[in-house]
C-alpha cells in the first residue's frame, strides 16, 4: 500500500466520523471475500444446469403419417409427454366455436399451425399430472378434449382449460412441420 | 442473566440471544479469536490450516461430482468423461478434486514433517499426534478408493494389486480378499462399495480432524523452539496475527492449486488411467500415485510376500509409537545437532524411497529400495531411541519472547504493545 506512514497511524483511533485505514482494510477485505466466494460458488451452481448431452436431446422428430383422423399419439420430448392429436372436423368446429368466459382466453387458431393437428404438452397445468384422453377408451371430460384424473380439470379439443383447478391451457410446445407428414418438436 | 443461560459477552442482540443458549460464538472467539498462540510460528505452521481448507475443497467438489458420477462398471468411465465434456464446469470440479488430492498429500506430508522436525509429537501432545496418524491412514484409504472410481486401467489394476495385499495374511487372507471384492475379482460389487466408502470416509476424517483440533486446543500449539510459552509475553491472540499469517499461506496455496488445475491438470496422474479398465490386459508398468510410492517401495524391497506387506503397513504403524521411540526431552531439532542430521538423512532417504518406488522392481533398484528401507526403520527403531541417551542438546532459550525479541524483551519486560510486535514477527 502506498500509505506506509508510522505504524501507530494504523491502529490508533482517530476523531469520531473519520475513516481509518482499518475501516478501509475491512471494507476491501470483505468486498474481496464476497467476490471470491461468488466466483467459487458459480462453477458449482453451473454444474447443476442441464449438461451438453441433455441439451443435445432437446428436440424430437415425430412421424405423423400413421395417425388416423380422430386418433392421437403421445411422444416423449425432454422427458415429458407431448400429445399429438389428429382432430376430426367436428372437433375442430367445437374448438373454433366462440366460448365466453374462458379461464385462460385464447383462440384455437393461435394454438395450432394446421387446424387438423393439435400439439400440446401432456402435462396438466395444475400440478403436473398427465391428463386422460389419448386412447379412445379414455374419459375425455365434459368438453371432449382431456380430463385430468388427479383433481378433475376438463380440457377442450383445443387443449384449453374449461373447468377445474388448472390455471392455464395445456402448453403448446415449439414445433415445426418439417414436411406434410412429420413434425419436429423443440 | 437468566438462570441456565450462558454469560455471553456479545453486544449484538441476535448473536447474544443465540450465544446465551448455544455459546458457539463464545467458543469461536475463545478458540480462534483470543486463543493464545506462540508468537514465534514460522510458515511451517500454515499447513494445518491449509489441510483443513483442502479437506473442505475435496468434500465440496466431491459432493458435486457424485451428482454426476455413475458407480457401475459399464458406465463409470463414460460418466467421468461426461463430467469432463458435457457438464458445465465439470472439468473444473473434476480437475480440482483430482489435483486437490495430490495437494492434500503434499500438504499433509509437510505437516507431518514439521511435526517430526520440531518434536510436536512429544508429551503432552502424543494423542494429538496419534489422531493425526489416524487421519493420515484414513486419507490413504480414501484416496485409494477414489482412484478406483474413474474405472480406468490404473484404477482397476491398482485396486487389484492393493486388495491382493490382504491375501498375504495367513489362512484367512484369500477369504478376506473375496469379501473385499464381493466376488472373485475386482468387479461391479467392488466398485459400488468403494464408491460408498469413498463418500463416507471424508466425513469420518472431518470427525477425527475435529478431535485433532480439540486435542490441539487443550495442549496448545508447539512452536519452532519447542519450549512451552511461559506467559502472555510469549503468545499472541490467534486473530488477527495468525489468521493473517495463514492467509498468506492460503494465497500461495491457491496459486499452486490454480497452476496445477489450469496448466498441468494431468501432470501428476498416469496416462494409463485414460484407458477404460480391461480385466484381461495389465498395463506394462503399474505405479501407484506418487504419495504412495515410498511405501510401495518398501513393499517391493522385501522378497517375501507377507514380509513385504508387514513392513509396508509397519512403516506407517511405527508413527503411532514415535512419541515413545524418541527418548529425548528436547522437542525442536534446532537444539539437537545429531538428531537434526539424522532427520535430514531420513528426509532424503524418504525421497529416495519415493523415487525408487516409481522404478522397475529389478536389478539395482531393489538393492537401493532395501538399503532405504533399512535406513527408514533404523531412524525410528535405533537412531531416535539411542540419541535421546547419547546426544548432548544445545542450551535451550529461557523463553520464547527472550529468544525472539532478544535484547528488547530484557529491556522492556512484559507484554509488548501491538505496533512493536510487527517487526519481530517477520523474523520468526
Amino acid at each position: 500500500m502506498a500509505d506506509s506512514a508510522a505504524p501507530m497511524g494504523a491502529t490508533s483511533p482517530t476523531k469520531a466520523g473519520d475513516v481509518t485505514k482499518r475501516d478501509f482494510l475491512k471494507l476491501t477485505t470483505t468486498a474481496f471475500a464476497v467476490v471470491t466466494v461468488g466466483a467459487i460458488a458459480w462453477p458449482f451452481i453451473r454444474t447443476l444446469a442441464p449438461a451438453a448431452d441433455v441439451l443435445a436431446l432437446a428436440s424430437t422428430d415425430v412421424d405423423i403419417d400413421p395417425i388416423a383422423e380422430g386418433m392421437a399419439i403421445t411422444v416423449m420430448w425432454r422427458g415429458k409427454p407431448v400429445f399429438v392429436r389428429h382432430r376430426t372436423a367436428a372437433e375442430i368446429e367445437a374448438a373454433r366455436a366462440p366460448v365466453p368466459n374462458l379461464p385462460d382466453p385464447q383462440e384455437d387458431a393461435d394454438r395450432v399451425q394446421r387446424p387438423e393437428w393439435l400439439v400440446v404438452l401432456g402435462i396438466c397445468t395444475h400440478l403436473g399430472c398427465v391428463p386422460l384422453g389419448q386412447r379412445p377408451a379414455d374419459q375425455r371430460g365434459e368438453f371432449g378434449g382431456w380430463f385430468c384424473p388427479c383433481h378433475g380439470s376438463h380440457y377442450d379439443t383445443s387443449g384449453r382449460i374449461r373447468r377445474g383447478p388448472a390455471p392455464r391451457n395445456l402448453d403448446v410446445p415449439e414445433y415445426t412441420f418439417t414436411s406434410d407428414t412429420s413434425i419436429r418438436i423443440g | 442473566m437468566a438462570i441456565g443461560l450462558h454469560d455471553s459477552s456479545f453486544k449484538n442482540p441476535v448473536i447474544r440471544w443465540v450465544d446465551q443458549r448455544l455459546p458457539v460464538f463464545t467458543m469461536i472467539q475463545k478458540e480462534y479469536g483470543t486463543f493464545p498462540t506462540p508468537r514465534n510460528f514460522n510458515y511451517f505452521w500454515n499447513f494445518g490450516a491449509l489441510a483443513m481448507i483442502n479437506l473442505m475443497v475435496m468434500i465440496a467438489t466431491g459432493v458435486f461430482l457424485a451428482m454426476h458420477y455413475t458407480a457401475h462398471i459399464d458406465y463409470a468411465f463414460d460418466s467421468v468423461e461426461r463430467i469432463m465434456r458435457d457438464v458445465e464446469y465439470g472439468w473444473l470440479l473434476r480437475y480440482a478434486h483430482m489435483n486437490g488430492a495430490h495437494l492434500f498429500f503434499a500438504i499433509v506430508f509437510i505437516h507431518i514433517w514439521r511435526g517430526m522436525y520440531y518434536g510436536s509429537y512429544k508429551a503432552p501432545r502424543e494423542l494429538l499426534w496419534i489422531l493425526g496418524v489416524v487421519i493420515f491412514i484414513l486419507m490413504m484409504a480414501t484416496a485409494f478408493m477414489g482412484y478406483v472410481l474413474p474405472w480406468g486401467q490404473m484404477s482397476f489394476w491398482g485396486a487389484t494389486v492393493i486388495t491382493n495385499l490382504f491375501s498375504a495374511i495367513p489362512f484367512i487372507g484369500p477369504e478376506i480378499v473375496t469379501y473385499l471384492w464381493g466376488g472373485f475379482s475386482v468387479d461391479n460389487p467392488t466398485l459400488n462399495r468403494f464408491f460408498s466408502l469413498h463418500f463416507l470416509l471424508p466425513f469420518v476424517i472431518v470427525g477425527v480432524v475435529f478431535l485433532h483440533v480439540a486435542a490441539l486446543h487443550i495442549t496448545g500449539s508447539n512452536n519452532p523452539l519447542g519450549i512451552e510459552p511461559k506467559g502472555p509475553q510469549d503468545t499472541l491472540p490467534f486473530h488477527p496475527y495468525y489468521t493473517a499469517k495463514d492467509s498468506v499461506g492460503v494465497v500461495a496455496y491457491l496459486g499452486v492449486f490454480a497452476l496445477l488445475i489450469f496448466f498441468f491438470p494431468t501432470a501428476l496422474g498416469h496416462a494409463d488411467n485414460f484407458i477404460p479398465a480391461n480385466p484381461l490386459v495389465t498395463p506394462e508398468h503399474i505405479v501407484p500415485e506418487w504419495y504412495f510410492l515410498a511405501f510401495y517401495a518398501i513393499l517391493r524391497a522385501v522378497p517375501d510376500k507377507l514380509g513385504g506387506v508387514i513392513l509396508m503397513f509397519g512403516a506407517i504403524a511405527v508413527l503411532f509409537v514415535l512419541p515413545w521411540l524418541d527418548t529425548s526431552k528436547v522437542r525442536s531439532m534446532r537444539f539437537r545437532p545429531l538428531a537434526r542430521i539424522s532427520f535430514l538423512i531420513f528426509t532424503v532417504n524418504f525421497l529416495v524411497l519415493t523415487w525408487v518406488g516409481a522404478m522397475p522392481a529389478d536389478g539395482i533398484y531393489v538393492t537401493i529400495a532395501q538399503i532405504s528401507t533399512i535406513i527408514y526403520f533404523a531412524y525410528f527403531l535405533v537412531v531416535l531411541p539411542a540419541l535421546g541417551k547419547l546426544e548432548r542438546p544445545l542450551p535451550l532459550p529461557e523463553s520464547i519472547s527472550q529468544a525472539v525479541l532478544g535484547h528488547r524483551a530484557t529491556m522492556g519486560g512484559g507484554p509488548i504493545p501491538g505496533a512493536a510486535t510487527a517487526k519481530p514477527m517477520e523474523k520468526a
